[in-house]
């Protein structure tokens, strides 16, 4: 049996684990597992860290050299370029959906905003790492000021790119949009935000991966349920192509 | 040598399905994004000390590339693995396994002791653990399993404002992920030899399943009898 052909037993050990995972990931029981794991890492972090555990902070010398752009880089839309032309003069942040006060901030209105400075790493889903350093109002602050009411249990994104023609959105709940690392950047690296990483405005998400951080937004929305929002998923990436929603794993 | 207990014999065959499903939905993660770094960050291809293959359809989880399933097989696999690992240390450490198996002295890692166990292993003499299994089995126990867990949980950016030490240990997200690469594939060398040893005598696959003793005979039976 020693001599038994290695590779044709590997590769028949692997068909076999292969095309049983495939008819499993298609079964209702399989998602459900899937979402129970997904729960229970989220329960876990928490559980360990608290909830309001920062991620580590770096030295401006452990920042990486660029900072890269990903997903959407560019936005042909006429209003967006014009605006990114003249510095977003006229931009818009909207804080509304289940709030008292509803809002509508100028970019100056955002950087008038007491401040966080934070230099901290980006993960992306797909496994690469940036270190920058970010700067914007705490989200806790914005949805203090308008007075987001008890119901409300998602902080939605709104955001100005398209893919695949549909609107890119982002969730994240009051745990995560109450932490003090969650703010509204508005510089990178001391800079205005690059067009390639968000202008005007994007999130940081500091415990979750990339695909949270939504960029370009116009929007912060409070809701009761995203059920009723894109496919009621919770997100761009986890609509189109079943990304989990607690992007902490 | 005595029977496998039932908590190893259990512990055995859940983690050797979580780790083949971790390693094909691994692989398809590693497609994602094919370059490994030292380090904090990372995301130039430029900056990479290894630029690994793009593994085929037939080695991954799922077979056509989807990032998202094969992270969810992946993340739900990581529980039976992680929770499994530590049941079996503390059984292990419980039922005296670590202590009377697993355990080397200084004297078992000398070249001749292991070439004097390789000789019996070869000759099917063996009745006890070896210095070389102790070795092995020891490295898996004590240093690989640990390092694929903890560095899976230190890639994970929600679990590092837990443990921030942890990844500084470790040497930083983009250190802890070629490492989990590389400690992945020592476990797969692993599993080779352990296979193709285990199929050149089936009877400890068979009392890896029953638990009963491994020799073809019990001590004082007759061969006619």
């Amino acid at each position: 049996m020693v001599d038994l052909p290695r590779r044709s037993l590997l590769a028949g050990i692997a068909a076999l684990g292969a095309s049983a995972c495939s008819k499993i990931t298609d079964s209702g029981a399989a998602q459900s597992l899937f979402d129970a794991a997904e729960d229970g890492h989220r329960t876990l972090h928490r559980a360990l860290a608290g909830k309001q555990a920062l991620v580590p902070e770096y030295s401006r010398a452990e920042r990486s050299p660029t900072f890269r752009g990903n997903g959407t880089v560019t936005i042909a839309d006429p209003f967006y370029q014009d605006q990114l032309a003249k510095g977003f003069s006229e931009w818009k942040l909207e804080v509304r959906g289940l709030v008292d006060n509803r809002l509508s901030l100028s970019m100056a209105d955002v950087r008038a905003l007491p401040q966080r400075t934070q230099i901290t790493r980006h993960d992306c889903v797909e496994g690469w790492s940036a270190i920058g350093e970010w700067q914007g109002p705490q989200l806790a602050a914005l949805l203090d000021a308008a007075k987001v009411r008890p119901e409300a249990r998602f902080i939605i994104f709104r955001c100005a790119d398209v893919l695949y023609g549909r609107d890119y959105y982002e969730s994240i709940d009051m745990v995560d949009a109450y932490h003090p690392q969650t703010i509204i950047a508005h510089t990178l690296n001391a800079e205005p935000l690059p067009e390639k990483n968000g202008a005007p405005l994007r999130m940081r998400i500091e415990r979750q991966l990339g695909y949270k951080h939504a960029k370009y937004v116009k929007a912060i929305e409070a809701v009761a349920s995203f059920d009723d929002i894109g496919q009621g998923k919770g997100g761009f990436w986890e609509d189109v192509g079943n990304y989990q929603w607690y992007a902490g794993i | 040598m005595t029977r496998h207990a039932l908590s190893t014999r259990l512990w055995h065959w859940v983690n050797a399905a979580a780790i083949i499903v971790l390693f094909m939905s691994g692989l398809t993660i590693s497609n994602a994004h094919r370059y490994l770094y030292w380090g904090d960050y990372g995301f130039d291809p430029k900056d990479a000390w290894l630029s690994v293959i793009r593994f085929p359809g037939w080695a991954t989880i799922p077979q056509h590339y989807d990032l998202a399933i094969a992270r969810d097989w992946h993340s739900t696999a990581a529980w039976p693995f992680g929770v499994g690992l530590l049941v079996i240390w503390a059984a292990m450490l419980a039922n005296g396994h670590f202590r009377r198996n697993l355990t080397t002295r200084l004297h078992d890692w000398t070249p001749g002791a292991v070439m004097t166990s390789l000789r019996a292993q070869a000759g099917g003499a063996e009745r006890s653990y070896s210095p070389m299994q102790r070795i092995l089995y020891g490295l898996m126990f004590g240093v690989l399993l640990p390092l694929m867990l903890f560095t899976g949980l230190a890639i994970s950016p929600g679990f590092q404002a837990a443990a921030p030490w942890l990844l500084d240990g470790l040497g930083g997200r983009q250190s802890a992920r070629s490492l989990h690469f590389l400690a992945a594939w020592a476990i797969f060398g692993f599993v080779v030899v352990h296979v193709v040893l285990a199929l050149a005598n089936w009877r400890l696959i068979l009392a890896m399943v029953t638990g009963s003793t491994p020799s073809p005979l019990p001590e004082g039976a007759h061969a006619d009898g």
